[in-house]
């Protein structure tokens, strides 16, 4: 029983981790705190649920609904935040456009396509199973754990092994120096919006994929999850928000399963006051001269 | 009373309770826009001080000029939880903080039998009419008139601006911050606990995100130069949806557009003037 909660909570914080590290990275390099990004992640799930149901496979359709999102996220971001970034504004006037805006785009969203929830297409991953050393998980949670783990080693490996990486890193050291150094910054923040909103537009896909349901407001829930990830894992720091998700997952099962299903974002947000009192800088956070 | 004004005030009571309410919100929300934070818990305050309240009056029986009152203490002990250490960072914390408080509380009033559950608590006797709403809504007006006025709004203003020069000045920011936030949560506190008990009933899905994102597109809308910005933000948000009522479903959609134009092309808001002060 404790085995199989366990891996379940694994599981579901795997895609905890993977929402909450392009939240992170966005925060990291471009400093907004982007609300909009939950919005993402409900696109990301309705796209791949519009091409599923046009017969794609899902080897091809989570790829698209990735870059669907992604392509999203450039958009919006161009919109909300060019002004703002040219004039340096601080980082609570981009946290209100962003609320304002994905008040509007859930509340669209909505009206438009209603607010009951799809079932993605019954045979889209296989119904099997594996069962080893009393733990059942099905294809679709191996699947999903599989493509976080290539999702992150991927971005790990661009941020952390690439010239690209570099450029990022730079950027989020110091925008202005980096800029002087010959890194074209905007073009680069589009590209860290696009990466962020893919890895958000994948999450939506693979939670859609876990829970077999997808609503326009699934990105809100999600969001709160991801500043829970964000804030015990150290905001802008990647490996932190990989841990953090990947407990937060845990102990929402376990909640679930020994409490009540009911409080399991209680906990969370329980988790998140207590860190703050505690170690504002993230569980596994540096003191940031920068925060102040 | 001129029969033609009575039947119209009953038509509109609901439209006047509400108006009154929002003003509320609007200035609790004003509270800490003016000293510089953003807090998005002002919802989640509200919710608390109606839960707080109708367990009161319907549990333990109290009377309603006891409950007004104790209604803020929950509220404010939320706010010391959440503030105490968020406020020592940057006001990005006390935003993402406050957004979570509001989805948590109304998970806790779904699960706790004696809120109610999902269907809320109903059968709240209204002792709450229109004249004491807008003389709570008055003073607080007033109140914070006078405090604008004061050294204190002075302070308030330096910290909204560059809160390291005020500091530098002499202002203790961090007590100001747990003040305003403070003080919001008693706004908010108060809101709640008049709306519950002019309503009849509550229900967990009143205090979530979208009215703590509507309550900072009253004050925005309104611009926080001057308290009086937020109420007739409030105001006219609230009055557009009646005008337009075949577009009920897209109020959100237009509330969040507010505050996008707000931000971006509009900073001071509607009504851009700056409340006099007396000379330092």
């Amino acid at each position: 029983m404790l085995a199989q909660q366990l891996a379940n909570g694994v599981l579901l914080g795997a895609t905890y981790a993977l929402f909450a590290l392009g939240f992170t990275l966005m925060f990291g390099v471009l400093r907004v705190i982007n609300l909009v990004y939950g919005f993402y992640f409900t696109a990301g799930a309705f796209f791949s649920l519009w091409l599923a149901q046009a017969g794609w496979p899902l080897i091809a359709a989570l790829p698209a609904a990735a870059v669907g999102a992604g392509v999203v996220a450039v958009a919006l971001d161009w919109l909300l935040l060019t002004r703002l970034r040219r004039a340096h504004a601080d980082e609570l006037a981009s946290l209100m456009v962003t609320l304002g805006a994905v008040l509007a785009l859930y509340a669209a969203a909505t009206a438009w396509l209603g607010p009951d929830i799809r079932r993605l297409p019954p045979d889209l991953v296989g119904g099997g199973a594996v069962d080893a050393i009393g733990v059942r998980v099905t294809f679709a949670q191996l699947l999903i754990l599989a493509a976080c783990g290539a999702l992150v080693g991927l971005l790990v490996l661009l941020v952390r092994g690439t010239t690209l990486g570099l450029a990022i890193r730079a950027m989020a050291e110091k925008p202005d120096a980096a800029a002087l150094m010959g890194i074209d910054t905007a073009r680069l923040a589009a590209l860290v919006s696009f990466i962020s909103g893919s890895l958000a537009g994948a999450g939506g896909v693979l939670i859609g994929l876990n829970f077999n349901a997808i609503h326009p407001y699934m990105g809100e829930q999600m969001m709160l999850r991801g500043f829970v990830v964000v804030i015990v894992g150290g905001l802008g720091d990647i490996f932190g928000a990989l841990l953090a998700g990947l407990l937060l997952g845990v102990v929402e099962v376990l909640t679930a399963g020994y409490l009540a299903s009911g409080l399991k974002e209680a906990v969370g947000f329980a988790i998140l006051v207590l860190v703050l009192w505690t170690r504002p800088a993230g569980l596994f956070g540096r003191a940031d001269a920068r925060r102040a | 009373m001129e029969a033609w004004l009575d039947d119209l005030f009953w038509t509109y009571q609901n439209l006047v309770v509400s108006l009154g309410i929002n003003g509320l919100l609007a200035l609790s929300m004003y509270v800490v826009l003016a000293a510089g934070q953003l807090s998005l818990g002002q919802a989640a305050f509200m919710g608390l001080g109606a839960y707080s309240s109708v367990l009161m009056t319907l549990a333990w029986g109290w009377p309603f000029w006891l409950v007004l009152p104790a209604s803020c203490v929950a509220p404010v002990a939320f706010a010391l939880a959440v503030g105490g250490p968020t406020l020592r960072l940057s006001g990005v914390y006390l935003a993402i903080a406050t957004i979570g408080m509001g989805e948590v509380l109304r998970a806790i009033y779904l699960n706790v039998d004696a809120l109610g559950g999902a269907l809320g608590l109903s059968g709240i006797p209204e002792q709450a009419s229109p004249l004491l709403i807008y003389a709570v809504l008055a003073a607080a007006l007033a109140v914070l008139w006078l405090v604008g006025r004061s050294g204190l709004g002075r302070a308030m203003e330096a910290m909204r601006e560059d809160a390291t020069a005020a500091e530098a000045t002499g202002v203790d920011v961090r007590r100001m911050r747990l003040g305003v936030l403070v003080a919001s949560a008693v706004l908010a506190g108060l809101a709640g606990a008049l709306s519950a008990h002019a309503t009849d009933f509550i229900g967990p899905n009143d205090y979530g995100f979208e009215p703590a994102v509507t309550i900072l597109s009253f004050a925005l809308l309104g611009g926080v130069g001057s308290p009086f910005g937020p109420v007739l933000g409030a105001s006219v948000l609230t009055l557009l949806p009646e005008v337009f009522r075949d577009f009920a479903n897209l109020r959100l959609v237009f509330n969040g557009i507010v505050i996008v134009l707000a931000v971006l092309f509009l900073p001071r808001g509607l009504l851009a003037w700056r409340m006099p002060r007396r000379a330092a």
